[in-house]
């Protein structure tokens, strides 16, 4: 009974927030928004029984990606109103395309079944008496290590993208340079001047 | 009780609620990349579904490269869209017309 309570509550809430999120009128509640819904995901998650998916969830989306949006809304000096203009224009196409494919997602999921042999054909099977964290990582780094490693090269890829994109150096501004320093000599840096008695340089 | 057809729903909602996010804010690149999330978040919804229903782990894995994804991409878009609002001083989607694409 509880599993019921809480997956109506989960996902009532997630699906209240996420409407939110693509109407509200100030982008930062928008993110707001975006954070609750991934939380109330992060709960569902973890009634699926998907204990560890649901901390990743909170961990990458609500610590970091969320973040990153907060950030960028913040920094970025943007008239959202102008940006809001003419919006209803849109409803009734997004209204419609949207309708039509959730009656089509939803007659799809409703009048199908899983075929019964389907369990013999399941790779990796989850084992009854040890965690779900210890059963993902059983599988993660040994069966799918090479997809593990393949995200960890998508991850290294997204990281010098963003920092090659948004680097910049200031024309004005001095910089200590390392090579300049060390190959400077005495060849370079010293003057010998012959100095008259009695007047300066 | 609560079966692998409610978790469906739900995730179909999300994912009807993105692509709905993308038709109203057609101007705002912000809004539309949380949008994109969403939908994301309701393809994993689906995901570690199937993968509770059917006892196996490898939806999991894969949900979890989904996320990977999406944080990669929350990033590198983000990070464009920084410099084009350096570069243009606006974010409006129709402004984006610099290559003539």
């Amino acid at each position: 009974m509880a599993i019921v309570f809480f997956f109506y509550l989960f996902s009532i809430v997630a699906i209240a927030s996420a409407v939110l999120v693509v109407t509200a009128r100030n982008p930062v509640h928008s993110v707001l928004f975006l954070i609750l819904c991934f939380f109330n995901a992060a709960g569902l998650f973890v009634l699926l029984g998907a204990e560890f998916l649901a901390m990743i969830l909170v961990v990458v989306y609500v610590g970091a990606v969320a973040v990153l949006f907060l950030f960028v809304v913040m920094m970025l000096d943007v008239d959202f109103e102008e940006l809001r203009k003419g919006m209803m224009n849109y409803l009734p196409y997004g209204a419609v395309i949207g309708f039509i494919l959730l009656v089509e997602l939803i007659l799809l999921f409703g009048t199908w079944n899983l075929s019964p042999d389907l369990i013999a054909h399941v790779s990796a099977p989850q084992p009854d008496n040890i965690t779900n964290t210890e059963a993902i990582g059983l599988v993660l780094y040994t069966k799918y290590v090479f997809w593990f490693q393949t995200s960890g090269l998508i991850l290294l890829v997204a990281m010098i993208g963003a920092i090659v994109l948004t680097m910049r150096h200031k024309p004005n501004v001095k910089r200590q340079n390392i090579a300049d320093q060390v190959a400077r000599g005495p060849a370079t840096s010293i003057e010998i001047r012959e100095v008259k008695s009695g007047e300066g340089i | 009780m609560i079966g692998l057809t409610h978790y469906l729903v739900v995730a179909a909602i999300l994912f009807t609620i993105g692509i709905l996010g993308i038709f109203l804010n057609r101007k705002n690149v912000i809004i539309i990349m949380m949008s994109i999330e969403l939908m994301l978040l309701a393809v994993n919804i689906n995901l570690v579904a199937f993968s509770s229903a059917l006892h196996d782990l490898v939806g999991q894995v894969f949900a979890l490269l989904i996320l990977t994804v999406a944080a990669g991409e929350a990033a590198i878009g983000l990070a464009i869209l920084v410099t084009y609002f350096r570069n243009r001083g606006s974010i409006a989607v129709e402004d984006i017309n610099l290559m003539k694409g």
